[in-house]
């Protein structure tokens, strides 16, 4: 195997001067992103795994109570939950821009746009979330001892809500999170932070974005559209 | 030049270094910390085990004593033990780096830590917990009225801080290497911490998401464990141990990392086949999460998934097996000192292989009926831990610590408390195989009459073993202060640590070294294996 | 730095993809497809975060340690559900009782 660690004579970089961005113990730029996009991904491994469990639980009362699950999915609104979806993809979308626009050095005011604008969907994701649980609370049929449920299973009617809060409670308080870090690039990318040397941050949040994104694409039909028709 | 004691001065210098050095001694003081803690609980119930009657402490307060010792002996000594100081401190510097790849996330992991610690302390404090450390449902959702919640928020915030370290030594291995590092020049020690890494990024979360959700069905009537709704106490568990199995190799891969060190450098001899230790390590790894179900073969699993996971547990003993036996033949005809490190590395040659043979006959579903929920599992269970995962720690700990500290121990000393640890290690867990063997249940603080032999003997056993342990505690602080000046390489071996200053200076190698061969070629020896 | 730029329309493709899945999974909902409903519904689900995975996160243009990275990820979590399932659904095989 070749020596695949990075050679130190690019310590000072092609043009013998360190970028300012650059932290003491890394040896160029290139190898302080790929070690900071690593990160992320790993990272992201681990989220995969901790929204896992909560699949897993999906995954075994879907299987062991069909019918609960189905009448009980019939409570929510495919319109609200469709739209959230559509969204969210929008969202991702403008991310994805807001990246480029950095990777291209596009001036702060459009990289600040896009990021603003991903920012919007995102808090238009939540505020649709929030009607949503609204209907939960005023119909009671959010589980405790206030739970009430006039089908035929109320004890499955309540798993599948316990399930309905914990993955879309989870996923919000993701979403809330992103929402942070996203205003934390915008205020660096106000002051100029990015251009095409270096991006770093806004990519790596913009990974993290798309997860959550990600993770919606998947609630969304496990828990409104499976046994709708 | 400044060396990382003394280049910066005061509490603030300490408490906001992103140095992985000194973040290395800010966790060596918060796990022996836990430690003590830890044996303290573990002497408590000891001492109410000294006799067949339940005259210490209530059978409530019992429950207690064993889950607090549960949880902090594992949450917050065993798991960041190794990895967190005696990885992050070398792991950079074996590698020819400056620091790992996260500076900040790792003093950061530091800090989530020691929150998660509080959570606990104050858990305890407020009255403690009496789930056991596994939380099993519906007993911590409905029944218990102790500080569940408290208790659970604090696993699963130390838990981050597993995440955060396995992160950083994932991304600091594959991209900080010095030139010529390759993979298979990497130290086992390395090899080993990248396998335990990837257990933690892997695992981690799925505990942390099972401990929230048991915090969410008792604060907010979320039941998703709840058997009134249709669910399934059985799910708790089977994701309790999807982590909490591989997790068991969270303490002992690095463990293995420090003892491929040691025995190569106190046999003066190149390890035999490295490329077979390297891969066990992620054989290890990886085969360990899929034999999670061998410890719900009696609660309800069904007797199909039940033998898939008998036969997959025995699988995991193959690596581990060729371990020890690599570990063997380095020894063999190589030129041995018996220095307190080696002394510990024995220690853990014997009684790991006993812990894990052990482990093949639980993993029989036959036998495990009948030992299951006995003294045998506990004893099966410490000749690992403590019997395996201590001693590495001790070992690694007298190796490096002229390297961390820049001060000599007390040699005799040092070979005096090995002894003495091994011997009190055997007295107090040897009886509890018989103790599980005749029956004797784990987690009842009395007891028929006729056991009181066997656990009076373990319990003057874990009084040895107490000194054992005290002992380092005292000469290594004696040693700070008065011990002899270490010079850069007390034992004569080889290894980047072995090249610079002890104690290191801040940035760890004033001209990044340039990696030419494996670490340990003491003959001059071919380098064999993939790639080299 | 070398990141892959990638062009504006192929995000803009990308997204319209997307969406197009979006509306087939609502629409195919309302029809009844016995099982084939759930292997839809999560099929076109998966193909939508393939696209997302590939484009928007990049993984198109990435070193293979990412590719392994990621696909390590969905790996575990099919361990955790195969064995885990392997439980549940072979509960109560042996006659006359749960297990
Ligand atoms: C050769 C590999 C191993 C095998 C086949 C094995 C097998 C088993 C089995 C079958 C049990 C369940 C017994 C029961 O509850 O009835 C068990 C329990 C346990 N093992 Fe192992 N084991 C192995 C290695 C290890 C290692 C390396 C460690 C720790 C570093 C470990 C720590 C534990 C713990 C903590 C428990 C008990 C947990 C509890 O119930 O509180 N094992 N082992
Ligand atoms: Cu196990």
């Amino acid at each position: 195997m070749a020596a695949d660690g990075h050679a130190r004579v690019a310590a000072e970089g092609a043009h013998g001067v360190r970028h300012p961005r650059l932290q003491h113990h890394f040896d160029d730029m290139e190898q302080q992103a790929e070690a900071s996009t690593l990160g992320m991904w790993v990272f992201l491994v681990t989220e995969i795994m901790f929204f896992g469990g909560l699949f897993m639980a999906y995954l075994v009362y879907r299987t062991q109570m069909p019918d609960a699950f189905r009448e009980a999915s019939h409570h929510l609104d495919i319109t609200l939950g469709a739209t959230n979806t559509v969204i969210l993809i929008v969202s991702s979308l403008t991310m994805a821009l807001a990246v480029r626009s950095a990777q291209t050095g596009q001036p702060a005011k459009t990289q600040v746009g896009w990021l603003v604008a991903t920012m919007v969907f995102g808090a238009a994701f939540l505020g649709i979330k929030a009607i949503e649980y609204t209907e939960k609370f005023r119909d009671h049929i959010v589980p405790g001892p206030f739970f009430e449920w006039h089908g035929t299973y109320p004890r499955g009617a309540e798993m599948f809500y316990s399930l309905y809060f914990a993955m879309t409670g989870l996923h919000a308080l993701h979403m809330v999170v992103g929402l942070g870090i996203m205003t934390v690039m915008a205020s660096l990318a106000w002051r100029g932070r990015f251009d095409d040397t270096y991006y770093t941050p806004i990519e790596v949040s913009g990974l993290y974005w798309h997860f959550v994104d990600i993770v919606w694409i998947f609630l969304f039909p496990l828990l409104y559209l499976i046994g709708r028709h | 030049m400044p060396n990382y004691l003394t280049n910066g001065h005061g509490l603030a210098s300490w408490l906001l270094t992103k140095d992985h050095k000194r973040i290395a001694l800010l966790y060596l003081a918060s796990i022996t910390a836990f430690f003590f803690l830890g044996g303290m609980f573990a002497f408590l119930i000891r001492l109410e085990l000294l006799t067949p009657a339940g005259d210490v402490m209530t059978s409530e307060s019992y429950n207690k004593m064993f889950t607090m010792h549960g949880v902090v002996m594992v949450f917050f000594f065993l798991i960041p033990s190794i990895p967190a100081v005696l990885g992050n401190f070398f792991i950079p510097i074996m590698i020819g780096a400056k620091d790992l790849a996260f500076p900040r996330i790792n003093l950061l992991s530091w800090y989530v830590y020691v929150l998660g610690g509080l959570f606990t302390l104050v858990a305890a404090l407020g009255g403690g917990v009496d789930t056991g450390w596994t939380f099993y449902t519906p007993y911590s959702t409905a029944a218990s009225n102790t500080h569940v919640i408290t208790a659970g928020l604090g696993v699963f915030i130390t838990g981050f801080s597993s995440i955060l370290t396995g992160l950083n030594f994932i991304v600091t291995i594959h991209r900080m290497r010095a030139p010529g590092m390759t993979w298979f020049r990497l130290p086992l020690f390395v090899w080993s911490h990248y396998a335990t890494s990837l257990i933690m990024i892997l695992g981690t979360p799925v505990i942390a998401i099972t401990v929230l959700l048991v915090a969410v069905e008792r604060g907010l009537h979320l039941g998703i464990f709840d058997p009134a709704l249709g669910g399934d106490p059985i799910l708790f568990q089977h994701l309790f141990w999807f982590y909490s199995h591989p997790a068991v190799y969270i303490m002992i891969l690095p463990a293995m990392g420090v003892i491929s060190e040691v025995v190569q450098a106190f046999s003066r001899k190149n390890v035999f086949g490295y490329s077979f230790v390297a891969f066990s390590s992620l054989a290890i790894a990886i085969i360990g999460f899929l034999v999670w179900g061998h410890h719900i073969f009696v609660a309800g699993q069904s007797v199909y998934a039940g033998l898939i996971f008998s036969i997959l547990s025995f699988l995991v003993a193959i690596p581990s097996a060729v371990k020890v036996f690599n570990w063997t033949a380095t020894i063999y005809k190589g030129s041995v000192s018996f220095d307190a490190p080696m002394l510990y590395a024995f220690g853990f040659l014997g009684l790991f292989t006993i812990g894990g043979l052990t482990g093949l006959f639980l993993a029989t579903v036959g036998l495990d009926v009948h030992v299951h929920d006995t003294y045998f599992i506990i004893a099966h269970f410490h000749y690992i831990m403590v019997g395996g995962a201590i001693m590495g720690y001790l070992a690694g700990l007298h190796y490096w610590w002229p390297k961390i500290s820049g001060k000599m121990y007390p040699e005799g000393w040092a070979r005096f408390a090995a002894l003495i640890v091994f011997v009190g290690f055997n007295l107090t867990f040897f009886p509890q195989f018989v103790l599980g063997y005749l029956g004797m249940p784990r987690r009842y603080h009395v007891y028929p009459p006729e056991f009181q032999v066997l656990n009076v003997l373990s319990t003057a056993g874990a009084t040895v073993l107490a000194v054992g342990y005290l002992l380092p505690m005292v000469y290594f602080t004696w040693s700070i202060f008065a011990g002899e000046k270490a010079p850069m390489n007390p034992w004569g071996v080889k290894g980047l640590e072995w090249e610079i200053p002890s104690p290191p200076p801040t940035e760890n190698f004033v001209v990044s070294p340039i990696v030419t061969h494996r670490t340990h070629q003491y003959a001059p020896s071919k380098e064999v294996g993939i790639g080299g | 730095m070398s990141g892959h730029v990638a062009p504006k329309s192929l995000y803009c493709t990308v997204f319209v993809t997307l969406m197009v899945f979006t509306g087939l999974t609502v629409w195919v909902a309302f029809y009844d497809l016995g099982l084939y409903s759930n292997i839809v519904a999560l099929g076109i689900a998966c193909i939508k975060a393939t696209l997302v995975i590939l484009f928007f996160m990049h993984v198109r243009w990435s070193t293979r340690l990412t590719w392994v990275v990621v696909m390590s990820g969905f790996f575990w979590l099919l361990i955790l559900f195969g064995l885990g399932m392997s439980d549940y659904l072979s509960r109560g095989w042996v006659q006359g009782t749960l297990r």
